[in-house]
């Protein structure tokens, strides 16, 4: 049995019925890790005890017969930016190299519940600033499709870990597309899931106002699975909320959900409910830079929704492409405060200096890489004094503007189809030293964070190079379970 | 494009150490960045108030939903492993080098 192409919904029924174990499904994917991460890269540790150890409980709850949870007995990775209970975590970072977590994330820990077996910490670009798992300080990641191309980023690992049936799934972090693009690049299923769905705690603070925790998976099914065991309330993490998905009418009285409860949100019975969907495709997202390929693929998938009955209209987002000029200008200046912890002296690389701003300089100046400096640099500049107004105020006017856009948008439709990236995966070394270009591919997805809003991203083809196509769904708050229905139609 | 006195600003107030060849860097970068980010002048912003968060739940009854102003125990060994984590130390203390 191929036991590397389970689904989880296979695996949860071969371990009920005892075809497999989950210490021989653990032994089997840290064996495939032996053999294909010498090419992929995607892990930076691999946590073979804990996996053993885990798979082991698993056996044993089974064994007594005990009503299992889908995830006991999966083996999945962890993105290395969300913290293990006792395993390094880098964050890909010199700073961090020899870092042990304290504690664990509460997603961690809500999947440790479940019975996951972890196999291991995935790469990542540094601290997660980045678009090609390249700014990882340690090694690439490859592209499992093209050993040539990059996997994306910053959850290139995890994509990558995934697309080689290297685990079943995986946790990667969201800012401004890093779970959303390297999905798209590794061909397969990405969500990024509304601001608040997910604890962040213990999430390491990239842009703490667009940061999101989601699932990494190979079928959409997978990924449903995934989110529901990681979502929810956190007391330790003040912007989660709570939500009753069964009557899919978020509970918060709050202006956000309010805004957002006017047009019900039933879960799409693949096929028969497409029929009433209204599909929004936004013409901005259609514009020139967009590689050939994805688009004629993009379009192809809208067709295909088209067939199945749902109404397609085109729809404008008139601040589009102000998005990214905007986004960048908060992230950073998010990250310039965020990353001040890194200070020599609590935790993480320590350069003693003869005084206090000698440690300062050294141990940052040594310790962080060139992207993580570049955007500390930008968000001091966008706050310092003389320039707030102009960068920082101005982006967040910005981000209203786009707000209302999508509020707007949302009024008539159910859905927005886009592209995950204006092109498919690119060449390694291709646009690492020009840091605009690879900014520039995050065109598509940034809006989506600095909105707060769901979005997936599936495969729904292949370019003529034979690369991975990603369609990205984007949905109205908390209706994460209508975008997976909707993107359950493209398997 | 932006000065290099200014650069080397950036990086003091940010903490950051760094060297003749990487404030060159930095200055063509940081440039070529600001005036990518020169577009958003052309949106009209008068009277839009800005969104600091994408919930904004922060701004309406905060009170409501804070949790209770209460200490809270952790387990005692997550101070242990935090102070552990600290690479300059003497017993329970963190050591700091001197301001000056």
């Amino acid at each position: 049995m191929e036991l590397e192409k389970l689904t989880i919904k296979e695996i949860h029924q071969g371990l009920m019925k005892k075809e497999f174990s989950a210490l021989e499904l653990a032994k089997r994917f840290l064996d495939i890790i032996g053999r294909k991460d010498k090419d992929i890269s995607a892990y930076l540790t691999i946590t073979d005890d804990l996996a053993v150890s885990q798979a082991k409980e698993a056996d044993e709850m089974i064994s007594k017969n005990q009503e299992i949870p889908l995830l006991a007995g999966v083996p999945m990775a962890v993105k290395d930016n969300i913290l293990i209970e006792g395993v390094k975590t880098t964050c890909a970072s010199k700073i961090l190299e020899q870092y042990i977590a304290p504690y664990d994330a509460t997603a961690v820990n809500k999947i440790k519940k479940e019975g996951a077996v972890i196999l291991g910490r995935t790469n990542l670009d540094e601290f997660a600033m980045g678009a090609s798992t390249e700014n990882s300080a340690f090694f690439p990641t490859k592209n499992p499709a093209d050993l040539s191309r990059v996997p994306g980023g910053s959850s290139g690992g995890s994509a990558a870990a995934v697309a080689a049936g290297m685990a079943v799934w995986a946790l990667g972090s969201d800012t401004g597309g890093s779970i959303r693009q390297p999905a798209s690049f590794c061909g397969v299923v990405g969500l990024k899931p509304t601001y608040g769905a997910v604890s962040r705690y213990g999430l390491v603070a990239f842009a703490s106002s667009l940061d999101q925790i989601g699932p990494i998976a190979r079928t959409v099914d997978d990924a449903e699975i995934a989110f529901n065991a990681i979502r929810g309330k956190d007391e330790r993490d003040m912007t989660s909320v709570e939500l009753n998905f069964k009557s899919q009418i978020p509970n918060s009285k709050s202006r956000f959900h309010r805004e957002y409860s006017t047009r019900s949100a039933q879960i799409p019975n693949p096929k028969s409910q497409i029929k009433n969907l209204v599909i929004g495709v936004p013409k901005e997202y259609f514009v020139k830079g967009i590689d050939s390929d994805v688009e004629k693929t993009i379009r192809n998938a809208i067709k295909k929704i088209e067939e199945l009955g749902a109404k397609i209209t085109e729809i404008t987002l008139p601040h589009t492409e102000y998005a990214l000029p905007a986004y960048y200008l908060i992230a950073t200046s998010e990250v310039s405060a965020n990353l001040a912890r890194y200070d020599g002296i609590k935790y993480g690389l320590s350069k003693q200096e003869k005084n206090l701003l000698g440690v300062y300089l050294e141990s940052r100046g040594k310790g962080l890489g060139v992207e993580v400096k570049r955007r500390i640099m930008l968000g001091t500049y966008a706050l310092s004094a003389g320039y707030y107004d102009t960068y920082y105020l101005k982006a967040q006017k910005v981000r209203t503007l786009l707000k209302k856009d999508f509020d707007e948008a949302f009024l008539k439709v159910d859905a927005i189809f886009t592209p995950v990236s204006p092109t498919a995966a690119f060449k390694i070394g291709e646009k690492i030293t020009d840091p605009l270009s690879m900014y520039l591919s995050d065109i598509f997805t940034v809006s989506v964070n600095l909105v707060g809003l769901p979005a997936v991203s599936v495969p729904v083809g292949l370019s003529a190079g034979g690369l991975p196509v990603g369609l990205q769904i984007i949905g109205k708050p908390f209706e994460e379970n209508k975008i997976l229905g909707i993107a359950k139609i493209y398997e | 494009m932006i000065k290099k006195e200014e650069v080397k600003h950036i990086a003091k107030l940010a903490r950051l150490g760094i060297d003749a060849k990487e404030q060159e860097k930095f200055q063509k970068d940081l440039s070529a960045i600001l005036d990518y980010f020169e577009s958003l002048k052309k949106v009209e912003t008068e009277g839009i108030e800005p969104t600091f968060h994408p919930t904004e739940r922060f701004l309406e009854k905060s009170a409501e939903k804070m949790r209770e102003d209460k200490e809270k125990t952790a387990a005692p060994e997550l101070a242990e492993k935090l102070i552990e984590a600290a690479p300059d130390k003497e017993k329970r203390h963190i050591k700091v080098r001197a301001v000056f």
